[in-house]
């Protein structure tokens, strides 16, 4: 683990998150800080070790698939902060 | 005695035998919050109005009839807003109620508030939050933990009764031990977290923060319990957990694991820490040192886990459905962007980036994976541990309470506070935290927190532990001034410690 390619400015691309260049000089610094500290891991051998997703081992969990309740349009586009006709309008998408 | 000074199990019989109504239980709330949360500012915001209402709408017969359950606001409440005290979710209000929230309900409770919190959960401190911070009662300049400082702080200054918080890392043990109140975090999979907006889904869990050790028990019986909107809910047989509260110590193995005592615990803290466990010894308990070898590792474990599945989690917050829209935008990408921009504030960004670099191609093996591995190691640790020991007694937190603003530009030194509480989430093991002294730090009384981790679904025995320590310890009972006469108030108050 090296914090080489650790690059600030893809990485908020790729979360679809504007940053400032001051912000992304912060987060920079910030976390290669972090990322050094969690190299301590390496130091583990790991090779053997099952990883671990869950706390415990539960499998799928099957219902029957059964109409039940669940929210109306109108309460579900409630929160909407644009909506019409029954649909949640954004920005186009489509040139 | 004050009303609001009331535990759950105090107040819960006077308003069942007519001598309280459940509206004046909310007023006398009000009146209290009115008086105490400008210094503290535990609330992001009340409705009395609709609480009078709801209380007097609830059946008094049942156990938790007519009684206010102060919420985190990260658990939607059919009809409130629910904001994770966070800007991104501006205007959003709840279209239906959590699991736990349906609970509370139905056991005659009455939903209050929304507590401030650091956003989305992300902090140690509730200095995250894009509301401002909350204040420690015991010390304003001080901060009251977090990331449910809120719901700490308000049953501490007696501003609730009880209230609900959430714990990915620490964040209901922490700000409990800070501010000298009973924390649990359960099992995972105990509670479930069905309409708890998810921060890292494999490690959280809601539970209850409150006055003492009984009404942790108390909500535990209401809040537990399999659940078909969470299925990873556990199917275990929920008891009832006042049962064996009062069974005492004797014959159970505490062990004191050794990686817990290291370099950067507080003396003080240490000390404090020694003497309770000291005292249940004296209750009749076997202390025996035992080890936890990858403890040094839990930190970084967690902070490669957490990030990853909280940038997957907050990806819903994109300004479509639900919460703020950046305006004036020209393409979906840009939209995107500028709403997450505007609308997530610097942790929150900070995490998501992390998350986002552990799992990219070519670097998920090196850390995701790997993190993985080792949280099977510390799960591993936990269960050779608890085949010698029924239960762990450690420190909640290696420091008292810090200072506003000292670790805010300093992620790492943050993190640190929260480092004897992660690995209780990352092995999904349940914990408490219980008060256990105090120290002083600039004239000040600061609480400390006495942690007991048990192993999962042994709730009983860490309450059991918890209150045969609380019943023969007088820490509990101490109550933090934050009644300030007029002349003393601007200087409790002082603009310039409102950081941010």
């Amino acid at each position: 683990m090296s914090s080489k390619n650790f690059d600030v400015e893809y990485l908020a691309e790729l979360a679809r998150i504007k940053l400032t260049p001051d912000e992304i000089k912060t987060f920079e610094a910030q976390l290669g800080l972090v990322l050094e500290h969690v190299a301590k891991l390496n130091a583990i051998d790991v090779l053997q070790v099952e990883p671990m997703a869950h706390s415990f081992p539960i499998y799928n969990v099957f219902r029957e698939d059964e109409m039940g309740e669940s929210l109306d349009r109108e309460a579900a586009l409630a929160n909407a902060p644009k909506q019409a006709q029954g649909l949640f309008i954004v920005t186009k998408v489509v040139e | 005695m004050e009303l609001t000074s009331l535990t759950v199990h105090e107040l819960q019989p006077l308003i069942r035998t007519g001598q309280i109504s459940p509206k004046e239980a909310v007023e006398a709330l009000g009146r209290r919050i009115e008086e105490v949360d400008p210094f503290i500012h535990g609330y992001l915001s009340h409705d009395l109005d609709r609480a009078i209402s709801d209380a007097q709408k609830a059946d008094v017969r049942l156990p938790l009839g007519g009684v206010p359950i102060s919420i985190k606001d990260v658990i939607n409440v059919k009809g409130h807003p629910c904001g994770c005290a966070s800007k991104i979710l501006e205007g959003y209000v709840a279209p239906y109620d959590a699991t736990v929230i349906a609970k509370l309900r139905a056991a005659g409770a009455v939903p209050f508030g929304r507590v401030n919190m650091d956003e989305f959960a992300m902090g140690s401190s509730t200095e995250n939050s894009a509301f401002g911070p909350t204040r420690n009662p015991w010390d304003l300049t001080r901060i009251p933990g977090g990331s449910s400082g809120g719901s700490a702080a308000v049953v501490a200054a007696d501003e609730a009764f009880a209230a609900l918080g959430s714990d990915t890392g620490g964040s209901i043990r922490q700000p409990a031990a800070f501010c000298g109140r009973v924390g649990l975090k359960p099992t995972y999979g105990r509670v479930s977290r069905f309409g708890l907006v998810a921060f890292a889904s494999s490690l959280d869990q809601i539970g209850p923060i409150t006055k003492d050790v009984r009404d942790a028990a108390i909500l535990m019986n209401i809040i537990s319990g399999p659940d078909e909107f969470d299925s990873t809910s556990l199917d275990d047989h929920v008891p009832d957990f006042t049962v064996a509260l009062e069974k005492g110590v004797k014959g159970l193995k505490l062990g004191l694991p050794k990686e817990y005592f290291i370099e950067g615990l507080d003396l003080e803290v240490e000390k404090t820490v020694r003497a309770a466990v000291a005292n249940l010894e004296g209750l009749g308990a076997e202390v025996i040192e035992i080890s936890l070898p990858h403890t040094e590792f839990a930190l970084s474990t967690y902070y490669i886990i957490a990030p990853a599945e909280a940038s997957a989690n907050l990806a819903r917050f994109d300004g479509v459905r639900y919460g703020a829209r950046a305006k004036g935008t020209k393409s979906l990408l840009e939209h995107y962007g500028k709403t997450r921009e505007e609308g997530f504030g610097p942790e929150v960004k900070r995490r998501i980036i992390l998350g986002t670099y552990v799992l990219s191609s070519g670097y998920y093996d090196a850390y995701y994976l790997r993190a993985q591995k080792v949280r099977t190691l510390i799960r591993q640790d936990f269960a050779a541990a608890f085949e010698k020991v029924d239960a762990i007694v450690c420190p909640t937190s290696p420091t008292p309470a810090f200072k506003l603003g000292e670790r805010t530009n300093d992620p790492l030194s943050m993190y640190l506070a929260d480092i004897f509480t992660l690995a209780a989430n990352i092995a999904g093991i349940c914990g408490i935290s219980v008060p256990c002294g105090f120290l002083e730090r600039e004239e000040k009384q600061l609480p400390v927190g006495l942690q007991i981790l048990g192993k999962e679904l042994n709730e009983p025995v860490v309450l059991q532990i918890a209150y045969a320590y609380e019943q023969n310890t007088v820490w509990h009972k101490a109550k933090p001034r934050v009644t300030f006469s007029p002349a003393k108030s601007s200087e409790g108050r002082s603009d310039e410690l409102i950081a941010d």
